[in-house]
């Protein structure tokens, strides 16, 4: 549909450039190009743009250097993987995916049974946590006003140290010769050592500790949030107390315990420092075998594959949890 | 808005009844928080089937009286009695007590069936005679159809009649509001009060409402007892609350009121006569009054009880005042006159516009003559 408009200019026929932008401009590619920079250029664009741009940089590229890798064959070189892109003679370029990696994790029982364990460890340790931390999210949202604001600080107050020496000081306390077992023997309750270090005792102990906080934060803010006088309905229709809380707080605090549990349950999964420095070699975590995979195997095609496999696994429970979420929502 | 009650009801009058037990007894009851008195030696009787209304400003104890019949609040001292039985130590749960909250506190995360039929699930009864209970209740507040719904999904009206039901499914001896209308526009609010009323004949429960609006509570009450600073100030009808108010709040807390400062120069047992500088007259009052001569008190005398004229009245010394228009403000059915005496006491005539265009209008800066009955005075000592 574009339309040149000529004007007579003498002898010459000079061409105008309006009638010619514009048919540019209809042009669908440059179209939307067109939109996506008037967009980006508005005020509301820049400011999306930002943390946008921060993800694809850091998160979108990363993802797909990873997931090329583990298309990968694995190579004695530098770097230790071919690339996905040939280029041949007589100008030909070839794309060769080699799904072989993905076949060899899911073969080998070491894989899904690293895959299994972490999700055990995972969910019992968001499950714990959940025990643990309802309570304390409790009392903290009862709490009176002006000692919300410092329970809260206890709360967050682990952060401020980093989390390597909290796990290291943990290697302390569940040591043989730890604290624990120093103290429990100096009472004379016992006169063995009891073997808490590199066992799954001490990686459960480990991450419900570095975790707890992840699941406290969000049930505070709901139960927090929640109009007392609920409960007070509840009593005054005959509702005993516990039964008021099973019947009203807990449903109404499902959002909380959904949120805190996947805040703890999806970066457990993948943890690695963890059960490397509490676990045993009975603690097989899929973040431990990548590592192994990685640095000790050099296998980074295979490193990837687990770690592509893992994602993955990630997204599905996590639209289970946004699933489980938006019901929640509409029971509202 | 002065409706009234339906005339059986009016007739029923057992506080007036000396044999009468009541139903409801607070016995010097106090509560207090750290050193502040939320409510100050409160003693109370409300009989069976009565709708009871505590009238006062926001932080005159009126809430906490309600918490204490709910359960929710333990007397510091006193006794409450429901029934004949003592309060004390009974938790809120077990107490034949329901209570509409102010802001309606509907279950969220439950259909308006299961709101309403929660009370009934906690004292077990039977399947069906929880869905034959909460079906009628429904058509009673006439939400039928709304059964399946979910609060969030209800007007803030039809949101007020579930509370209404859930509260009243259990059939509790003493029903307790919370600013029932309060979170109500002005229309829904005059069509729901009747309702309100026609339900608690229906079914003859004893309501007792804590409001702040005077309005609602003399259109709603049989009684109503005024609070102010954690005590009760007056108890009685509407009627009596409005032409007899006991002290100066009273006169002043329900509706309009114009006060005149004064001192007793002739009494006898059934006149007073007061000399006031305010009101640059003589008032003069139809009934004795309990106060030593030469006092110092106070005359209270309604908007709508005094007349105005551009004429002077046959006679001029006494109950007749007069001044200068100040200023008009036009309700539609009522015109409100600002007057302002000789004395600088401006003073409040309300007069009904019976005729459309009246030939002799009373307008701005124009003399007037303000005249009232010898009965319409109250004479205020506190």
């Amino acid at each position: 549909m574009s339309r040149l408009g000529y004007l007579p200019l003498g002898d010459h026929l000079a061409v105008s450039a309006e009638p010619l932008v514009r048919a540019l401009v209809r042009i669908p590619p440059v179209r939307w190009l067109l939109n996506l920079f008037g967009r980006v250029t508005s005020g509301r664009g820049l400011v999306i743009a930002v943390p946008y741009g921060w993800l694809a940089l850091f998160f979108l590229i990363p993802f797909l250097i990873v997931l090329k890798i583990s298309f990968a064959d694995q190579l004695i070189a530098q770097p230790p993987y071919s690339s996905l892109v040939d280029v041949a003679e007589q100008g030909y370029v070839t794309l060769k995916l080699n799904v072989g990696n993905y076949l060899f994790i899911a073969e080998d029982a070491l894989y899904w049974k690293a895959y299994l364990r972490s999700m055990q460890i995972s969910f019992f340790s968001a499950l714990i946590c959940l025990f643990i931390g309802y309570p304390m999210a409790y009392v903290m949202a009862r709490a009176e006003p002006r000692w919300r604001g410092v329970l809260l600080m206890l709360v967050v107050l682990p952060f401020w140290t980093s989390f390597l020496l909290r796990v290291y000081a943990w290697i302390g306390l569940l040591n043989n010769n730890g604290v624990i077992n120093n103290l429990l023997m100096a009472a004379g309750i016992i006169d063995q050592p009891i073997v808490m270090m590199r066992t799954n005792f001490a990686v459960y102990v480990g991450i419900v500790y570095s975790y707890l906080p992840f699941m406290i934060l969000p049930l505070y803010a709901t139960l927090e949030k929640m109009d007392l006088t609920l409960i007070e309905a509840a009593e005054d229709l005959g509702c005993r107390p516990l039964k008021a809380f099973m019947t009203i707080t807990l449903p109404l605090s499902l959002p909380g315990i959904i949120a805190g549990f996947s805040l703890v349950f999806i970066p457990a999964l993948g943890e690695f420092v963890i059960p490397d420095l509490l676990g045993g070699t009975e603690t097989l975590m899929i973040g431990k075998v990548l590592w192994d995979e990685f640095f000790s195997n050099r296998a980074w095609p295979i490193a990837s594959a687990v770690a592509i496999a893992m994602l993955s696994l990630v997204l599905v429970i996590m639209s289970f949890q946004h699933w489980l979420e938006r019901r929640a929502e509409a029971a509202r | 808005m002065q409706e009234g009650r339906k005339p059986e009801l009016e007739a029923i009058e057992p506080w007036k009844d000396p044999t009468a037990a009541p139903y409801i007894l607070i016995q010097d009851v106090t509560r207090k928080f750290g050193d502040f008195m939320a409510v100050n030696n409160v003693s109370l009787n409300v009989y069976k089937q009565e709708l009871f209304c505590l009238l006062g400003g926001s932080g005159c104890g009126k809430s906490t009286l309600l918490r204490m019949l709910a359960g929710f609040e333990e007397p510091t001292s006193g006794k409450i009695f429901i029934d004949g039985q003592d309060m004390a130590g009974i938790p809120p749960y077990r107490r034949p007590v329901n209570m509409m909250f102010q802001s309606y506190a509907l279950f969220p995360h439950m259909t308006v069936q299961d709101n309403i039929a929660f009370g009934l699930k906690q004292d077990h009864k039977p399947k069906s005679e929880i869905l034959e209970r909460v079906a009628s209740m429904l058509e009673l507040v006439k939400l039928s159809s709304f059964a399946k719904r979910k609060p969030h999904q209800l007007s803030g009206g039809q949101r007020q009649r579930v509370a209404l039901a859930r509260s009243l499914v259990k059939e509790p001896k003493l029903l307790l509001l919370d600013e029932p209308l309060g979170a109500l526009d002005r229309k829904l609010r005059e069509s729901t009060q009747f309702e309100l009323m026609n339900i608690q004949d229906k079914l003859g429960v004893t309501f007792m409402v804590v409001t702040h609006d005077q309005e609602e509570a003399m259109t709603l009450a049989s009684r109503i007892g005024v609070m102010n600073l954690g005590q009760i100030v007056q108890v009685g009808t509407p009627s009596e609350i409005y032409e007899f108010p006991s002290s100066r709040f009273v006169a002043d807390f329900i509706g309009t009121v114009n006060m005149f400062e004064g001192r007793i120069i002739d009494e006898d047992n059934d006149f007073v006569r007061i000399a006031s500088e305010e009101a640059g007259c003589t008032i003069f009052i139809n009934h004795g009054v309990a106060a030593p001569p030469n006092a110092h008190l106070c005359v209270a005398v309604r908007p709508e009880k005094i007349t105005i004229t551009h004429e002077a009245p046959a006679q001029t010394a006494e109950n007749c005042a007069h001044g200068v228009i100040d200023g008009i403000a036009y309700m539609g059915d009522m015109s409100v006159f600002n007057v302002k005496l000789d004395s600088g006491k401006m003073v409040k005539v309300t007069r009904p516009n019976l005729i459309r265009h009246a030939e002799d209008a009373i307008t701005w800066d124009q003399r007037v003559w303000l005249q009232w009955d010898p009965s319409s005075g109250v004479v205020l000592t506190t």
